[in-house]
């Protein structure tokens, strides 16, 4: 058996030597531009060292469900020689809880547009040393999804990937082809009473049921929140699940109908074409997830490293296809398929897309709602 | 008896790396719950420095939460009575001595696996493509057992029995066969015999085996979770989501504070219950 490591050095002294053409080189090795991460397992190799120093044997990521192609940690493993340790999570409250508890020992993880602000005004995260990410080109990035990266002029969160919040819907067992809000919460308390999931996510259930009444997906008002605590009672006792984690509910043939993020509603329907992803009409959430450094982080260099690794537009592309959600990157779009740039699910129609809300930060830490979500599940 | 006592330094010495680990890892976290308990939330979440009885006063609005714990844990606790008692009886009095091995490995055996792993395995089992899916096949249709107290008392019984029957078991088979003969020859029914003789005598192992399961499951988490789809909700949820979702460490501590005293108030009366019961108090039991 051929070892990889040694064939891919072989690889790269044929390329140096000039015997294979850089395109040769990137298909057989698979790595595109990622070549700048080798700077820190091979010094010496390349012209420029794109990391100083060693950045260790471990690096620890902080992220969301299905979110990464384990295949890209094992390049980064095979470039630089550091395993990335990966820990899940499902909600943006828990990554602030536990930062604010501190210990984390996180060196990077990947807060959502709304949260960037708030953990930076509380100093857990650090402003981003964009020298050290030379593959986040900012003025590559689609400039209306990465405003919240920047918190009063400091970039603090390196854009990952952007998408929608919707409802999913397995159009074998709900005819009525649901286009709105207010259609999903009233199937939700009629026909299809207890096939049902909503998110265990404040911001998600609280937006959406906000949108029943068109009430905007961000209200804060006392009256509008108390309207959406209504409806969110009503439904309860018709919901099959309060949970974030519904790809399971909806593969089994369990649920036929729930709020869904793009990457979910991507997954799903590639594996079962007859469950679909819909925007509601009166609109809901856009959102984008960032990658930033927390304060705390124990490797830091090796947590850089990992997020310019990501960013690289050919590695990126992989994840892209792996996760689909959107990229927020030009570069990375180009490497992409056309039928998956030509995908509703991950690129919306602009009418659709033009309805739809960024979460804001007041939204996210608003204490009323959290007890109303809990309210809600406790009911 | 009426000489000055001693220091036996070999007892404290013996004593204290048990002792420091009670005291850092029991004794002050609970400490810094209750200090925590009468604070407020932070504008952003987390703790600020107060002395309040807000929290105290807010108990009610995790009332469902409390409801749901209290009656739940109990009728877990019986129902993995009434399963065990049998098996345990089976495996102690009835069972071959080369099968009893076998059978105990039997019970070990899911053990080997993480538990969370296996609680996973109920959501297919009891999700539409699983239990319902034959249900329907044999013409009975939809039928809904996932997300249903029912699912979490299933999940709660299968994971505790092992707890339950272990206890019994060892009570049951040190009891004394001869015991049981006499009762026969005096003239006693095998109902008789169960009820005067065997029950009253394995009663130390029912009372251990209730209050570990009973213990448990007031912080019970992970199975209403998985099993009752985030709609059955424990005080453990409730706590989970206090922390980790609205960042409210006062009020999570309030309510773990009235956990833990619901828990020594319910556990206290239970012993004493016990203990003083005729026959008892001979037991070791703790």
């Amino acid at each position: 058996m051929i070892d990889p490591r040694k064939e891919f050095m072989a690889q790269l002294r044929r390329y140096q030597m000039g015997s294979v053409s850089r395109r040769h080189f990137l298909g057989v090795t698979g790595l595109g531009t990622a070549m700048a991460v080798m700077g820190a397992a091979m010094p010496g190799l390349l012209p420029r060292k794109a990391y100083a120093g060693n950045i260790g044997d471990k690096v620890s990521l902080a992220t969301w469900p299905n979110y990464h192609d384990p295949k890209d940690f094992e390049k980064f493993k095979e470039l630089t020689g550091a395993d990335v340790e990966v820990s899940v999570f499902g909600s943006n409250e828990e990554f602030l809880a536990k930062l604010q508890a501190g210990g984390t020992g996180w060196d990077v993880f990947v807060p959502t547009n709304y949260t960037v602000s708030t953990h930076a005004d509380l100093g857990l995260i650090e402003p981003l040393d964009l020298a050290k990410i030379p593959n986040y080109d900012i003025a590559a990035q689609d400039a209306k999804l990465i405003g919240e990266g920047t918190v009063k002029g400091t970039v603090y969160g390196a854009a990952k990937d952007w998408g929608t919040t919707g409802f999913a819907v397995n159009t074998a067992k709900v005819k009525e082809n649901p286009t709105t809000w207010k259609e999903f919460w009233d199937l939700t308390r009629g026909a299809y009473s207890g096939r049902v999931t909503v998110h265990d996510y404040q911001l998600t259930t609280i937006g959406n049921a906000l949108k029943y009444y068109g009430y905007s997906f961000n209200s804060n008002d006392e009256k509008e929140l108390a309207d959406a605590e209504k409806l969110l009672l009503e439904a309860k006792p018709h919901l099959f699940a309060i949970t974030s984690d519904y790809q399971p509910a909806f593969r089994n043939g369990d649920a036929w109908l729930g709020i869904c993020w793009t990457g979910d509603g991507k997954q799903l329907h590639r594996d079962i074409p007859e469950i679909i992803y819909v925007l509601g009409k009166e609109g809901g959430e856009v959102w984008t997830d960032f990658y930033a450094i927390p304060k705390s982080a124990p490797n830091r260099e090796g947590g850089y490293a990992l997020v310019n690794f990501l960013l690289d537009p050919a590695v990126n592309a992989t994840e892209v296809q792996f996760h689909g959600q959107p990229s927020t990157d030009s570069r990375t779009n180009k490497l992409l398929p056309p039928e998956m740039l030509n995908d509703p699910i991950m690129y919306p129609a602009a009418d659709l897309l033009s309805a739809l809300e960024f979460g804001s930060a007041a939204t996210f830490t608003n204490p009323a709602r959290a007890e109303i979500l809990a309210r809600f599940k406790a009911a | 008896m009426a000489r000055a006592r001693k220091w036996d330094w070999t007892a404290i010495l013996l004593m204290s790396p048990s002792f420091a680990i009670f005291l850092a890892l029991l004794v002050l976290p609970i400490i810094v719950v209750l200090v925590l308990s009468f604070g407020e939330r932070a504008e952003a979440g987390g703790y600020e420095a107060a002395f309040t009885l807000a929290q105290y006063a807010n108990l009610p609005a995790r009332w469902a939460a409390f409801r749901n714990t209290l009656s739940l844990a109990p009728t877990g606790t019986i129902l993995c009575l009434l399963a065990a008692y049998p098996l345990a009886y089976f495996l102690a009095v009835k069972a071959s001595p080369r099968s009893k091995l076998l059978l105990l490995i039997l019970v070990i055996v899911p053990f080997w696996t993480s538990f969370l792993i296996r609680t996973y395995a109920w959501i297919f089992i009891l999700g539409g493509k699983g239990i319902p899916a034959l249900l329907d096949w044999v013409g009975i249709p939809d039928v809904r057992l996932i997300n249903t107290p029912f699912a979490v008392l299933l999940g709660i019984v299968y994971a505790y029995l092992p707890l339950m029957v272990f206890p019994i078991f060892v009570s049951l088979e040190k009891l004394d066969k001869r015991l049981l003969e006499a009762s026969e020859d005096l003239g006693a029914s095998p109902w008789a015999t169960f009820r005067q003789v065997t029950l009253p005598l394995s009663a130390p192992g029912v009372a251990t085996g209730c209050m570990l399961v009973f213990i448990l499951l007031m912080g019970e988490y992970l199975i209403p979770a998985l099993l009752g789809g985030g709609k059955v909700f424990f005080i453990g949820n409730a706590l989970v989501d206090l922390f980790l979702q609205s960042r409210n460490w006062p009020f999570g501590s309030a309510v773990a504070v009235s956990l833990v005293a619901i828990m020594l108030v319910t556990v206290t009366l239970y012993l004493r219950l016990t203990l003083n019961r005729r026959g008892f108090r001979d037991q070791s039991m703790v």
